[in-house]
């Protein structure tokens, strides 16, 4: 067996998966945009005084993390239309990977709510201030500098997740490479490929999230 | 809860009175059927060994504790509890903001906003909770830090001010609401020693050019006999002793009282 790298065939490919890199582009993009908001909500929602909402938000959260995301995939896709909620495979994978990833992003806005001095929250009590405005004026601000490098890491973890949704037949990366591996019966190109453009995606997106934290702190005020 | 008024009878309208109230956190009972009036315009400060009750007595006016009895009024009117169909029921969250407006509070450890700047402190309240525009709401806020003697520092965030500096915003912070009532929990605790006075001198000012109920718990014995019109020894959950600071400080009645003052002397 012999190392057999054709550079015509990798660059003739190129233009195939760079096309493809879009799509997972988009698709960890709205993914984490959903886990971002939802995850807001799943933390919020465990804070309220409200004894069953926090419970079963608790509960919930508990599960998400406990299951593989590719089951929850399978299920949203195929176990969906059961219960007649038939969706595509891009809405599927979205709504999945957006959900685990949210149950994720909870944890680390509550670990950064809970680091916010309680003092913080007598002062804002001692001005009257309304549920709402603490929370959004005083505490997740906060809350937000010490969570950014948890979230981070999220970013690129739902990146480097995006694969998974090939099992439902959204045209990503990996997908695509799969498929001209199959055409061509030549897998070693399309992979590496697929590697070198998860690095040199995801080294750089590490890096700014850390300038980004630095900036965010700076900005606040804060150390 | 038929045994208290729904509101207080004028002409019996103290600022501030505690009606038999109870404190507990579980089995211990940390202040046992409060009794205590406070004036209008009135500076009362209370002293005491730690865990005797003194800072939970302004946190329950302050609302962030709840009581287990009695009954809290301000200028005559139920804090802790409302009218409901002829009787007092446990206040809602509508009824705490509503009697909220009336108190501020200075705390030990200042509790200014991080990532807001000195005059942004002060601004926030009242743009956001009563509704001033910026503009009003910065016109007073100066005034009241020029008060305090940090207007040259409003644009800094408090991790660039000392401790002593971030007293005096939080006190200029809470004046921006227009308390009636000011609480001030042991504002010197934290500090360093030679900036006490600072502090210490804008609570005389505010003593001496304003007429504001004032409720002040401290460990500076000097300081509260000073500006205090009356003392209040407490001693596990209860009111050991009141009076005038000459009375209480030259004079005092109980053997509590006498040892506690002793031993605080002998600290000094």
């Amino acid at each position: 067996m012999t190392f057999d790298w054709r550079w015509d065939f990798a660059w003739e490919i190129l233009p195939r998966l760079l096309a493809a890199t879009v799509n997972t582009l988009i698709a960890a993009g709205i993914g984490y945009g959903i886990a971002l908001v939802l995850g807001l909500v799943f933390a919020l929602a465990q804070r309220t005084p409200y004894r069953l909402l926090t419970v079963i938000t608790r509960e919930f959260v508990e599960f998400i993390r406990s299951t593989p995301l590719v089951l929850q995939i399978f299920f949203i896709f195929y176990v969906g239309p059961q219960f007649g909620i038939r969706l595509s495979p891009w809405m599927s994978g979205m709504i999945a990977i957006g959900l685990h990833y949210a149950a994720y992003l909870s944890e680390v806005y509550r670990a950064g709510i809970e680091a916010v001095p309680r003092g913080q929250w007598e002062a804002c009590r001692a001005i009257n201030m309304s549920t709402r405005d603490t929370y959004f004026r005083i505490i997740i601000p906060q809350a937000l500098p010490p969570s950014i490098a948890g979230m981070g890491n999220y970013l690129v973890g739902i990146f480097k997740d995006t694969p998974m949704l090939s099992v439902i037949g959204v045209a990503e990366l990996m997908h695509t490479a799969n498929s001209i591996g199959a055409e061509n019966y030549r897998f070693l190109e399309p992979f590496t490929m697929v590697g070198i453009i998860f690095l040199a995606i995801s080294l750089p997106v590490a890096a700014l999230v850390r300038l980004f934290e630095g900036w965010v702190r700076r900005k606040m005020g804060v150390r | 809860m038929s045994a208290y008024p729904l509101e207080l009878p004028e002409g019996d309208r103290p600022m501030v009175r505690f009606m038999n109230v109870t404190k507990k956190y579980g089995t211990l009972v940390v202040l046992d059927q409060l009794n205590l009036d406070i004036a209008a315009g009135e500076m009362v400060s209370v002293i005491g060994p730690s865990g005797s009750g003194k800072t939970t007595v302004l946190r329950m006016l302050m609302t962030l504790e709840t009581i287990n009895g009695g009954v809290i009024y301000i200028d005559g009117q139920p804090l802790t509890h409302m009218a409901k169909g002829g009787v007092l029921v446990p206040a809602d969250q509508r009824h705490l903001r509503k009697m909220r407006a009336s108190i501020g509070m200075c705390f030990q450890h200042f509790n200014l906003f991080p990532h807001m700047t000195a005059l942004q402190n002060c601004m926030e309240g009242p743009v956001q909770v009563l509704g001033l525009s910026e503009a009003e709401a910065r016109a007073r806020s100066e005034e009241l830090l020029s008060l305090v003697g940090m207007i040259e520092k409003k644009d800094q965030h408090p991790s660039r001010l000392s401790g002593g500096q971030q007293q005096r915003v939080a006190i200029a912070r809470a004046l921006a609401m227009r308390p009636k009532v000011m609480l001030f929990d042991e504002v010197t605790s934290a500090l360093d020693p030679e900036v006490i006075g600072e502090v210490t001198n804008v609570i005389r000012k505010l003593v001496a050019e304003h007429n504001l109920t004032m409720l002040m718990v401290t460990h500076q014995m000097g300081f509260a006999r000073d500006i205090s019109d009356r003392i209040c020894f407490f001693f596990s959950g209860k009111i050991e002793e009141q009076g005038s600071p000459a009375d209480l400080f030259e004079n005092p009645q109980r053997d509590r009282t006498i040892q506690f003052l002793s031993a605080v002397k002998e600290a000094h």
